[in-house]
């Protein structure tokens, strides 16, 4: 069964559209990861799903209800943790859990078990009854989760669960999280725009780019899917448009792409590919400056599906 | 319905339990309305011996201690919007939007702490001026009447700052339209000085003044020869504001959650 059904989901904030068209599909228990850039449009999927907007237009049903029709039912079934926290800063990390399940209808002990529980589940157990403006980054963000799940929702939205961490909470949080996928029997959908986050996290992933889903797939699809190892070389002279030429050529090379005085290719094997590179370049009296190799990353597929290098996106686009 | 009233009450506990743990916030509640009190008894102490009277009473203290509680809880709303404002700043709204809450509640519960603590506040200034020597007239009647002129003056203005909240969400905004707001409304009241004693035009703005209305409930029921008639009038109007500003603010509610 599907867990959440996105179709042509579009949504404009005046002049900027958001989204243009987004469609994917989550089956239940899955971890999905949306990656992108900042301003690529994972958080507006991510609020229509959660029903915290209105799509423009398209169709989206969470946990087999309609986001539009019928709000009140995909809240009850869902967790939402937004990218920036949500909690109440001036109440203790036990009162935000305790109101968070009451207004979805807990009570009594059940509730009161169900946030031990929890707090415990995330580590934060020792900290739950101080005010939460005193925990640090990774606690709080700990915090943002507890919250999502003291329902027990049947699918969990997570707006960038690690961004802003120190890499040390986030390598932690990514621990926390893999358990829960695990434990919860939960569907999750996760954005980020950390490669490795979504590398590590999802069993399936989509990219997005500029409000449209550009790839999906496995995380090991998308980087077979580029069929061999990147090869890159930094020229020592501003050549590349001949040395793309003598490059693509040779054996054993799939493509080949010249940028500035960087060439980008892909090879059968770079261990084999790159003394044939370099004997070729130097027959013609090009220099080079430095060689890499390495297994396709999804840095790979991200350039190779939208033309264009994920920093660079990023950095276009803004925090 | 009932699910709203629980909500609005979870969201209440919320605030009341967040503002006890700030103890300087306690000691501001308790100790600004006193300073009202005994600075502007003493200062204008002997206004009521002016000719052209119309104070009802030789006692300036008792003139005003009604009129206290009342501005009290006029200043109390003007501000009560910072809170709302807190929220949208910390995104606390969005992580409620995605679960069932009753929406209403969000705003409602905002106007029901903020006329709460004015409550309160009236109550001590009430008991610090019988110490002083006030007597309620209407007795234990008018305890009430005025304690429910404090709740509906501020949940009137309570909506309306919330609303304005929710429209400028931005603090150095709404602290500049609080002023705007609360101080020509303030001296265009008979708060301080019987209505009496001002220029004309002045009388007239004031009728149409919703801060003037409460003074004029809560004061009947401390004086003798109470015009129960105008209580209930102006308590009334104080009402009618009451639902149109909470209108007002679930409206501006509404046009929030079309910006996420």
């Amino acid at each position: 069964m599907d867990a959440i059904v996105a179709c042509e989901l579009r949504k404009r904030y005046g002049q900027v559209q958001a989204l243009d068209g987004v469609s994917f599909r989550v089956r239940s228990g899955e971890v999905f990861g949306l990656l992108g850039p900042n301003g690529a449009g994972k958080s507006t999927t991510v609020k229509v799903l959660a029903t915290l907007t209105k799509p423009s237009s398209g169709r989206a049903e969470v946990a087999g209800h309609d986001v539009v029709r019928e709000p009140d039912e995909v809240r009850r079934s869902i967790g939402y943790v937004p990218q920036s926290s949500g909690v109440d800063r001036d109440a203790t990390g036990r009162e935000n859990l305790l109101l968070q399940g009451r207004i979805q209808g807990m009570s009594g002990h059940k509730l009161e078990e169900r946030v031990n529980e929890l707090l415990d589940l995330l580590g934060i157990a020792d900290a739950a009854d101080r005010v939460v403006r005193g925990y640090s980054g990774g606690m709080k963000r700990r915090l943002d989760v507890a919250l999502g799940l003291v329902h027990r929702p049947q699918v969990l939205f997570l707006d960038e669960p690690t961004t802003g961490l120190d890499p040390e909470a986030r390598a932690s949080m990514w621990a926390e999280l893999e358990r829960l996928a695990e434990g919860e029997a939960l569907t999750i959908l996760l954005t980020t725009h950390y490669m490795e986050e979504a590398d590590q996290l999802a069993d399936r992933l989509a990219i997005v780019s500029r409000g449209r889903l550009v790839v999906e797939g496995t995380p090991e699809e998308l980087k077979h899917s580029l069929r061999g190892d990147a090869v890159e070389i930094e020229l020592s002279d501003g050549q590349a448009g001949d040395a793309e030429s003598i490059v693509v050529a040779l054996e054993g090379v799939h493509e080949a792409s010249a940028d500035g005085r960087k060439l980008r290719s892909r090879v059968a094997s770079g261990a084999r590919a790159i003394p044939t590179i370099l004997s070729a370049l130097e027959a013609r009296g090009i220099g080079v400056e430095s060689v890499t190799t390495h297994r396709p990353s999804l840095d790979d597929v991200y350039l190779h599906y939208t033309g264009r290098e994920f920093a660079a996106d990023n950095e276009e686009a803004g925090p | 319905m009932t699910l709203a009233v629980r909500h609005t009450w979870f969201m209440v506990g919320r605030q009341l339990r967040n503002l006890m743990r700030e103890p300087i916030w306690i000691a501001l509640l308790l100790v600004q309305p006193m300073v009202w009190l005994l600075l502007y008894g003493q200062l204008f102490k002997r206004v009521t011996h002016l000719p052209g009277g119309g104070f009802g009473t030789t006692s300036y203290i008792t003139f005003l201690a009604p009129a206290i509680v009342i501005m009290n809880a006029f200043f109390g709303a003007t501000w009560s919007g910072m809170a709302m404002i807190s929220d949208l700043d910390r995104d606390v709204l969005p992580r409620f939007l995605a679960t069932p809450v009753s929406r209403i509640s969000l705003v409602v519960s905002q106007i029901v702490r903020s006329a709460l603590i004015a409550v309160i506040q009236g109550v001590i200034i009430l008991l610090v001026s019988v110490a002083l020597g006030v007597r309620v007239h209407t007795g234990l009647l008018g305890w009430v009447v005025i304690l429910a002129a404090a709740a509906l003056m501020n949940s009137a203005f309570a909506g309306l700052s919330q609303g304005i909240a929710l429209l400028v969400r931005k603090e150095a905004t709404m602290i500049a339209i609080a002023n705007f707001i609360g101080l020509p409304l303030f001296f265009l009241s008979s708060t301080l000085i019987s209505i009496k004693q001002v220029p004309h035009w002045m009388q007239v703005a004031a009728k149409f003044n919703p801060v003037n209305w409460g003074v004029i409930a809560a004061r009947e029921v401390v004086l003798p020869g109470t015009d129960w008639g105008s209580v209930a009038l102006h308590l009334g109007l104080l009402l009618a504001l009451s639902v149109a500003t909470a209108a007002f603010a679930t409206w501006t509610f509404r046009s929030y959650q079309a910006t996420i």
